[in-house]
């Protein structure tokens, strides 16, 4: 898993292999009902490509999820997503407060969510452990009071 | 694959190319060519949404005409629930039921007996172990279709349940057979009256390798007027209908769900609230209700565009038609141990990826890069004037055509967008 993140840019510049491509979304952290777009614009897309509707269906989880996540804690951020032949990467990064401690973010069921995202039935605790779940690697990086970048990866075969 | 032949239908005269249809289409099936619209056949899904948003009245559903029954010796009217609700100053169903008989049919059987039957037995479906959650009702035709098109990964949470139509003309022939042993299958004739467009493709093109039950589809604003002319107050009429208010409840959105006893149930309405709600299945986001029913038409069946009342004043109707009925007046024999396999349909259509690119990955990845490109060069204002809905699905033409360049009238003053 160690540099996991640079391995992206090198399948740029890979041989005989297509040039990967990358969706770019900006997730708007002040509305929640908007939150989900990019998940649903990505699945779009990678069933243009023909995708096998498993990974199609991994990846929009754990996306839909991580965009949730950012509207939640961080007040959104970014979202790319590169498909490359083998692979897709999902790279989410957001300014948020980061996350003290990582180990306790990833069991199931804690949350960290406010009442007011509960009663809208978020925050059941379920966001990181379904990313881990439903992605091939998953790797978090996150610095308290900087941001944190979430990147997942699925392999298509 | 075979040709799907749609119900749904453009008159070429009355089209202006107004574009509206364009911006309405769920499954962006509609471009305007020279000056008109054309439909893609295989991404329409009948929904009918072009239909009612048409300011011209140049789409229109084709279903057959009640002359097409002529053709039997013994003629089988099956009345959807959605026309109980058609009527003013009318609440008793038996003047509809006696109305079909004058108006030339031999026998009437109502699908909202079958629809109660097939409640009794989705309620018996959702207590097995292993019942995908949520499970999907298989009700509407058109998000039987749409999801063999656009949400693969969801067939498996689709009920295979036949519809109340399928399972009511299943009945209804065992019925007249056993009465009137004199006749032939041949002989007995089974029309659907209908407020749905997608009945009729989903019954003249073998859903799924179903071979329909159902005979012809016969709209219900085709006989509306000939029933009225028959339908007098003054009539004396044989008490016939014999269905419980979950029944008739089916033809409003909400109603098979209600029919569930279960309050662990989302009903969605409208080919938007639709798209949505099977995203967030997708998503994983709706797993803690049991039973998702959805109907593409505003307001279920009674919205369907082969109706002639609104569909507001038409479930007001339906509730002054139900009042005084038991919940229910069909229930399976309790004999029975599980679902007989005459309700129940073996597969989802095989998936159809109509939106892939190519079926090599790498050239659909080439394809893709080149639809991004192209799109950045346009204004990103999905006006409609090219002819395709979005910016975006003009990209995409030009690249499915094989071309570098696409021709927009505001490319050149507005310059592109990326977003």
């Amino acid at each position: 898993m160690e540099g996991f993140i640079s391995t992206v840019s090198g399948a740029i510049s890979s041989k005989n292999m297509s040039e990967p491509l990358v969706f770019h979304f900006e997730v708007d952290g002040s509305d929640f009902t908007s939150a989900g777009t990019a998940s649903v614009t990505v699945k779009k897309n990678l069933r243009q490509l023909g995708l096998p509707s498993e990974v199609i269906r991994k990846l929009s989880i754990a996306m839909y999820e991580g965009e949730i996540n950012m509207v939640i804690h961080a007040e959104g951020g970014t979202a790319d997503v590169i498909v490359t032949e083998e692979y897709i990467d999902i790279i989410l990064k957001d300014q948020g407060p980061g996350i003290p401690d990582v180990d306790l973010a990833m069991q199931e069921g804690y949350s960290t969510a406010t009442a007011q995202i509960h009663s809208l039935g978020f925050g059941a605790g379920m966001g990181l452990p379904n990313m881990k779940r439903y992605s091939d690697e998953m790797k978090i990086d996150t610095v308290l009071g900087v941001g944190t970048t979430v990147s997942m990866r699925i392999y298509i075969r | 694959m075979d040709q799907y032949e749609h119900s749904v239908q453009l008159d070429r005269n009355k089209c202006t190319g107004c574009t509206t249809c364009l911006h309405h289409c769920p499954t962006e099936a509609i471009r305007i060519r020279d000056g008109h619209a054309v439909i893609d056949q295989d991404r329409c899904i009948d929904c009918g949404e072009c239909i009612r948003k048409c300011p011209h009245n140049a789409k229109r559903a084709v279903s057959s005409r009640l002359e097409s029954m002529k053709r039997f010796r013994y003629k089988v009217a099956l009345p959807a629930p959605s026309l109980y609700g058609q009527f003013n100053n009318m609440d008793d169903v038996d003047y509809i039921l006696d109305g079909l008989l004058k108006i030339g049919f031999d026998e009437v059987f109502e699908v909202a007996k079958a629809a109660e039957l097939v409640s009794a037995y989705t309620r018996r479906y959702m207590q097995a172990d292993g019942v995908p959650k949520p499970l999907i009702s298989s009700a509407c035709p058109v998000i039987l279709r749409l999801i063999s098109l656009m949400y693969p990964s969801l067939e498996d949470h689709v009920l295979h349940m036949l519809p109340p139509m399928e399972v009511a003309a299943d009945l209804a022939r065992k019925k007249v057979k056993k009465e009137h042993p004199e006749l032939t299958d041949s002989e007995v004739g089974i029309c659907f009256i209908s407020p749905c467009p997608a009945k009729v493709s989903y019954v003249r093109n073998n859903f799924g390798g179903y071979q329909s039950k159902v005979d012809e589809v016969v709209a219900i604003s085709d006989i509306y007027f000939r029933l009225l002319d028959v339908m007098k107050p003054e009539n004396q009429v044989q008490a016939m209908s014999d269905t419980g208010l979950t029944g008739i409840g089916w033809a409003g959105s909400g109603g098979e769900s209600t029919a569930l006893l279960n309050e662990d149930y989302l009903a969605a309405d409208g080919i938007e609230n639709v798209n949505r709600v099977l995203e967030e299945i997708e998503n994983g986001n709706i797993s803690h209700v049991k039973f998702v029913e959805l109907n593409a038409c505003p307001g279920g069946c009674v919205g369907g565009v082969l109706t002639v009342q609104n569909p507001f004043i038409a479930k007001a109707r339906l509730r002054s038609v139900s009042r005084c009925l038991p919940m229910a007046a069909n229930f399976p024999d309790p004999s029975e141990e599980y679902i007989p396999a005459e309700f129940m349909f073996d597969e989802m259509p095989a998936y159809v990826p109509v939106s892939r690119l190519s079926p090599n990955f790498a050239e659909s990845m080439r394809m893709m890069s080149e639809i991004q490109r192209i799109r950045a060069t346009l204004p990103g204002i999905d006006c409609g004037a090219c002819g395709a809905p979005t910016c975006r699905a003009h990209a995409e033409d030009a690249v499915r055509a094989g071309k570098r360049t696409v021709s927009c009238p505001f490319a050149e003053t507005m310059g592109g967008s990326r977003k």
